[in-house]
Parts: structure tokens; C-alpha cells; sequence
């Protein structure tokens, strides 16, 4: 009998060995070696010769060519930290508000989900290059008001130049987050419809039962978007950043190996930024409970 | 007299309560003044959404005259077409929209048999090591392409694969290529939402799990499989970096077409701003032909929006 157990739970084990095998293979061909390759050559001088690539170990080089003497690599990552600080809560809030509003019961409910949903269908690197620079991702009435005028008059201009950023790109923003928006609203769907009810009977306002039902309950969806944020705006085309680290590929006097340098340093900051965030949302009531229970 | 009072009184108060109700509902969320604010925002956020496309159709109809003419916003005098047969043969669209399939719905239909395979093997089979390939898939997630960009490069490079399509293709059978995690944790999630029992009763009737996964679990699943279809081609179809890094001169798909758009124009219409006579590139064509650049995509959206909606109900794409 357990014989026959054992069997089919290895039975079980192989087939869904067999089923994953093909990403794990994918995984080795296309993550695992270009990895480990991409980490060998950012310690290398690499040129490209007549009868292939010719690497030429120079340790650290790269890295401390990217800090101390490029003119724009460092420039323009913060740069980009900065305005990606200013847009990563705007895409969260936003997304949250409109998930928010298609999850009521509201009359052509599809009609806005499509409308919603729709920039991540055109969301391409050209095409909203191209709507960007005809002017169509600005919002007229925040030129009308002068509100740029103000913000520049009243802000120092360390302060005023990412803002109007922000205000100019505002479309764009709002455009970034289709995905998110889905999240959210998957996330709201599990909520508890009981859990409203008992709420409003208690006598707690929508405004109330916002902050202490919705908000906890996707929490979780909260972390998961500023993950997918901070990949998605990092590693999409409009980053300056990823601009130098291509131009350096095909630069003779740099290339690929510098590149490679520049692509890592970069991940460094990409993953400080997740880290980042998941320290902000590790689950402290797990810690206070346990501590209580061995307490008590 | 007293009597009377009483009553108007009550009627008074019934009907301020009457009003009340309407006005802010019984449960704070379902009164007037609230569903008007929550239209209210919908609708604009919605404009604020629409406006660059708005923006985009009609600027393409419009004719030099128009574009000029400070009185016309947004409805051109005439709709001048123009725009779009000059910006169809700058594009050479019939050639590079066929690239264009080629390049995304082909790694599109890879990732969607493939994915759905992968996720299938997560969701329903327990199997030591589960967690460290879940591990590596996050952090295949968050790796920047340009890290493996290079080593990439290189390597269809020495298979001679750059100039084909093959370096889009080929990850996408083994369940990587662009978001390919994404694809897989969708399936994963709408999977276990399928019960135990109806597989289990497919393999009292005799069917292997290969039988299961086709004839039972696939055609339920037609919701995920639509979407992961309409992302994976719409995010392939998008791509110009990777594509103007593998294509190279060989090929060219639509999106790559606009950025050397001006060149094209020019070759084919002459221009320039010193040259009289000719003609000159607007931003009406441009505009005609960014449209006809994403009308594909449109005309797709159109068709799989519904589901698109339906999977997320029914399923929710992250979390547990």
C-alpha cells in the first residue's frame, strides 16, 4: 500500500518535472549563462575582432570608469532615481483611485474598464514618443492656468524642475498604469463583501470603511505594484539611463564590456529600490502577535 | 389645528428624509451626490485617457489648412485621407506590417502554449524544488533586459540567428522572452482556480494528463489564454529596442518605421525646407501614421477586451 503511495506521488513529482522542464531549460539558455556571462564581461575590456570576441581581464576598472570619469552615467541615474521617486506613489495612488471607481456598481462599468485598460495596448516606446513630442501627453488646461508659471515662481529650481516634470508627463504617468490598475482590482474583488456590511452597520462611513477595510486587505496589492512600478519604469525605453547604456555598447573606445558595467550597477539600483520597498512593507502584525502569544 | 401641525410636521420630516436619502443614501456610497462625483471623475479621468488618442484621430484628418487654421480644434473642415495613403507608403505598411506579425503574434502563440504548460506544471503538481524555481523566476522578473542583453546579442550571434526572427521565437518556446513570468504566474493563478474534482473525474474516466490538460483544462481556459495572447503580442509587437538590436537592416516592423519615418518621407516625397514646390512632412502624417500603427493593435484589443475583463473577475492575476 505504501509502495503504491510512494509511486504515485513520484509519479506525480516527474510529470511536473516534465511540465516545467521547458522554462527550466529557457532559464539556462537565456537568464542563467547570459548572466553569468554579462557579470565576466563587466570586468573586461571586450572588443570585437575578425574572428570573434576578445576579452581582456581589466578587474574593476569599468566600474570605477562609471563613477569617477564618465560625464553622464551618474547625472543621469539620478536623475532618473529622482523623477522615478516622484512618479512610483503617483502611478500607486492613481491606479488604486481608479480601481477604486470602476469597482462600484456603476452603469457602463465595461465601457470604462476598456477605457482604462486601453493605453496598455498602445503604450509603446515609439508611439508615445511620438505622441509625446506632437504635445498630445500634455493636458492643455495645466498651461492655460499657468500652474507651471506658479509652482516655478514659488519652488526653487532644484525643487520646481522635477515637479513640472511630473505635471508635463502627467498623461504619461496615468498611462503607465494599466497594469496596475488590473491589480487592483483583482485585489479588490477578494475583499470580503461581508466584512462592508458588518462595517456600515457598525455605523462606519465609506470614508472609514475605506482606511479600515479596503486599504488593509490590499495592502498586499500595494507592495506588488510598487514591484511591478519600479521593474516596469526602470526597465522600459524611456529610460535616459538605459539610452547611455546602449549608446556605450556600440561605442569603440568603450563597449560591451562597460556596458555590461553600467547595466549592473544599474540593476544594483533597481534592486535597492525593492528592497527598499519591501522593508516598508514587511508584515509587522506577524512579529507583534507572535511576541505577544510567547508573552502570554 | 394641533392635530394638523403634527401631521405637517411628520410629512415635512418624512420628506426631508426622503431627500436626504437620495441625496446621500442610506449607506453613504449609493446617494445621488456621490454617484455624480463618482461619474463625474470617471468620465474626466477618462477624457485625460482618451486625449492623446483623441487627439491623434483628429489630428490625422486634418489638412495643411487645417493644422494651421488656429479656429480648428478639433473637428477638420473636411476629413482629408490624404494623410493616411502618404503615411501607408512611407510606412511601406503591407511589407513591414507582415514583419510585424511575424515578429509578435509568432513569439505571442510560443508563449501562450508554452506558459500555459509551465504554469500548468505550478499549479497543479507538487513537486520538490517548486520554491526555488518560483525564486528564480522573480528574479528573472526583475533582472533588466540590458543586463542579459549583451551576452544575448552574442550568442544569437554566433548561432547566426541575428536578421531573423528567430532570437524572438526561440526563447518564447522554452517559456522566456518578454514578460514571459508574467504569462506564467497568470496561468498559474487561473489554474488553481479550476477544482481538483473535475480532473480528478476526467482520470476516473481513463484520461492521462496529457488528455486532461487538452480536452479539459485548456478549453476553459480560454479567458487567460486570450489575455496572455494579447499581451505577449502587444508587448512584442511594441518593442522596437530589441527588435532594432536583433533585425538589424534586414527587417523592419512598424513601430521601428516611425522612428526613421521623417527619412522615408522624405526619400519618397522629396521635401526639405529649401526645396519649392515639393512637398513637405507634416505632423498630420506623422499623426496618420502612428495611427495606422496602432489600429492593428486597436482592431485586437477590440476584439479580446471582453475577456479580458471576465479573467480578472474571475481570477485575479497575483496574489493568493
Amino acid at each position: 500500500m505504501s509502495k503504491l503511495k510512494v509511486t504515485k506521488k513520484m509519479r506525480e513529482a516527474l510529470t511536473g518535472y516534465v511540465l516545467v522542464l521547458p522554462w527550466v531549460i529557457g532559464f539556462l539558455l537565456f537568464m542563467a549563462y547570459p548572466i553569468y556571462y554579462s557579470i565576466f564581461l563587466s570586468f573586461n575590456r571586450v572588443t570585437i575582432s575578425a574572428e570573434g570576441i576578445v576579452t581582456q581581464y581589466i578587474k574593476t576598472d569599468n566600474y570605477k570608469y562609471a563613477f569617477l570619469d564618465d560625464p553622464e552615467f551618474v547625472e543621469k541615474l539620478l536623475l532618473f532615481i529622482k523623477s522615478a521617486v516622484g512618479m512610483i506613489p503617483i502611478i500607486i495612488v492613481f491606479s488604486m483611485l481608479v480601481a477604486l471607481l470602476i469597482n462600484q456598481p456603476i452603469k457602463a462599468k465595461g465601457l470604462f474598464r476598456a477605457i482604462f485598460f486601453l493605453p496598455v495596448v498602445i503604450t509603446s516606446g515609439e508611439v508615445v514618443n511620438e505622441l509625446f513630442s506632437q504635445g498630445a501627453t500634455a493636458i492643455p488646461l495645466v498651461e492655460k492656468y499657468g500652474i507651471i508659471e506658479i509652482i516655478k515662481d514659488n519652488l526653487s529650481p532644484a525643487w520646481s524642475s522635477p515637479i513640472i516634470n511630473l505635471i508635463q508627463q502627467l498623461i504619461l504617468i496615468l498611462w503607465f498604469s494599466g497594469v496596475q490598475i488590473l491589480i487592483f482590482l483583482a485585489g479588490l474583488q477578494k475583499v470580503n463583501k461581508q466584512v462592508y456590511e458588518a462595517a456600515s452597520i457598525d455605523g462606519a462611513s465609506p470614508w472609514v470603511s475605506f482606511w479600515k477595510v479596503t486599504l488593509p486587505a490590499i495592502k498586499p496589492f500595494i507592495a506588488v505594484n510598487m514591484i511591478y512600478t519600479t521593474v516596469d519604469l526602470f526597465t522600459n525605453s524611456f529610460s535616459d539611463v538605459i539610452e547611455v547604456i546602449k549608446a556605450n555598447m556600440f561605442n569603440l573606445t568603450t563597449g560591451f564590456g562597460y556596458a555590461t558595467a553600467l547595466a549592473w550597477i544599474y540593476f544594483g539600483v533597481i534592486f535597492v529600490f525593492l528592497l527598499f520597498i519591501l522593508l516598508l512593507f514587511r508584515n509587522n502584525d506577524d512579529v507583534t502577535v507572535r511576541r505577544k502569544r510567547r508573552s502570554a | 389645528m394641533e392635530q394638523m401641525k403634527k401631521l405637517q410636521k411628520s410629512n415635512l420630516f418624512s420628506a426631508y428624509q426622503l431627500v436626504k436619502r437620495i441625496l446621500l443614501g442610506r449607506q453613504g456610497n449609493d446617494g445621488f451626490i456621490f454617484k455624480l462625483f463618482v461619474y463625474g471623475l470617471l468620465i474626466s479621468v477618462g477624457f485625460v485617457y482618451l486625449y492623446p488618442i483623441l487627439y491623434l484621430v483628429s489630428q490625422s484628418f486634418k489638412s495643411l489648412e487645417d493644422l494651421l487654421d488656429p479656429t480648428v480644434l478639433w473637428i477638420p473642415q473636411k476629413f482629408f485621407f490624404d494623410n493616411f495613403t502618404q503615411a501607408w507608403h512611407v510606412l511601406n505598411y503591407m511589407d513591414t506590417f507582415w514583419n510585424s506579425v511575424l515578429n509578435s503574434v509568432v513569439p505571442a502563440i510560443g508563449q501562450t502554449v508554452s506558459c500555459a504548460v509551465v504554469g500548468y506544471g505550478l499549479a497543479k503538481f507538487r513537486f520538490p524544488g517548486k520554491n526555488i524555481i518560483f525564486a528564480l523566476m522573480m528574479i528573472t522578473f526583475i533582472v533588466p533586459n540590458q543586463v542579459v542583453m549583451i551576452p544575448l546579442y552574442l550568442m544569437f550571434n554566433e548561432y547566426h540567428m541575428l536578421g531573423s526572427s528567430l532570437p524572438f521565437i526561440i526563447p518564447t518556446i522554452f517559456a522566456q522572452g518578454i514578460k514571459g513570468v508574467l504569462f506564467i504566474l497568470i496561468y498559474t493563478q487561473f489554474f488553481r482556480t479550476i477544482p481538483v474534482s473535475l480532473e480528478e473525474a476526467a482520470q476516473m474516466d481513463g484520461a492521462g494528463f496529457i488528455r486532461t490538460f487538452f480536452q479539459l483544462i485548456l478549453p476553459i481556459s480560454m479567458p487567460a489564454i486570450v489575455v496572455v495572447m494579447l499581451f505577449s503580442t502587444v508587448w512584442h509587437w511594441n518593442e522596437t529596442y530589441l527588435t532594432s538590436l536583433y533585425l538589424g537592416d534586414s527587417m523592419t516592423t512598424l513601430p521601428l518605421q516611425l522612428k526613421t519615418f521623417n527619412d522615408s518621407f522624405a526619400r519618397l516625397y522629396g521635401g526639405g525646407q529649401a526645396v519649392g514646390g515639393k512637398q513637405n512632412i507634416n505632423e498630420s502624417i506623422r499623426m496618420a501614421g502612428t495611427l495606422l500603427i496602432v489600429l492593428p493593435l486597436l482592431v485586437l484589443y477590440m476584439f479580446a477586451q471582453r475577456r479580458f475583463v471576465e479573467v480578472v473577475d474571475k481570477t485575479g492575476i497575483t496574489g493568493e
